[in-house]
């Protein structure tokens, strides 16, 4: 691995350098996706991005955990998780293959 | 949602901004996070959740119709994981 990182700033400065946003318009551009992405998922929709992947979120029911520490039983509330399911062309990318065609 | 609902969203705030260009932006940025996967690098979106690639050894498979074994060869597996604020709006309501 190497050690980078790519954050929002990133993201940020890409927009501005190839797109020629405003830095500020450009992380607001970054800010309002994920915002857009994040609002949806929250009202329960899927978001799906072909070439990229989908976001799902799963309904969790309640179930018996345990306390790694103390060994002790405690109920793990029912929850809403998020899943991400990559699109193979992302797989293939990821891979160092040819991106292929949508899955 | 979709991709091209997600930019006409985006368009609609930026009446400034030509569809085409919103189009670009939304894939620049996508691109973006799938390449830096590509070199190896994480991905951390502080509030939304963060990208990364994991190794996945070589392993005997079996073709589950035939039984035959196969070989798989090691790869790597794009993996998200949700941040924390998102993770906590997705359970605050009710």
């Amino acid at each position: 691995m190497s050690g980078k990182t790519l954050t929002r700033a990133d993201l940020t400065e890409v927009l501005h350098r190839e797109v020629g946003l405003s830095r500020t318009e450009s992380a607001e551009m970054v800010n309002s996706i994920l915002d857009l992405v994040s609002d949806s998922l929250v009202a329960g929709h899927t978001v799906k991005l072909s070439s990229f992947g989908t976001f799902m979120v799963r309904a969790k029911r309640q179930r018996m955990g345990r306390n790694p520490k103390t060994g002790v039983e405690v109920p793990i509330t029912p929850r809403r998780v998020l899943v991400f399911r990559p699109s193979q062309i992302m797989k293939n990318i990821v891979n160092g293959q040819e991106p292929g065609d949508e899955d | 949602m979709i991709k091209s609902e997600l930019v006409i969203k985006i368009a609609e705030n930026n009446p400034h901004l030509y569809h085409r260009d919103v189009e670009r932006i939304v894939n620049r940025v996508f691109d973006e996070i799938t390449q830096a996967m590509h070199q190896g690098n994480r991905v951390e979106l502080r509030g939304f959740g963060a990208f990364s690639a994991k190794e996945r050894q070589a392993r005997t498979g079996r073709n589950p119709r035939t039984g035959a074994a196969v070989d798989v060869t090691e790869k790597r597996v794009p993996f998200f994981k949700t941040g924390k604020e998102l993770r906590q709006r997705l359970n605050t309501k009710g």
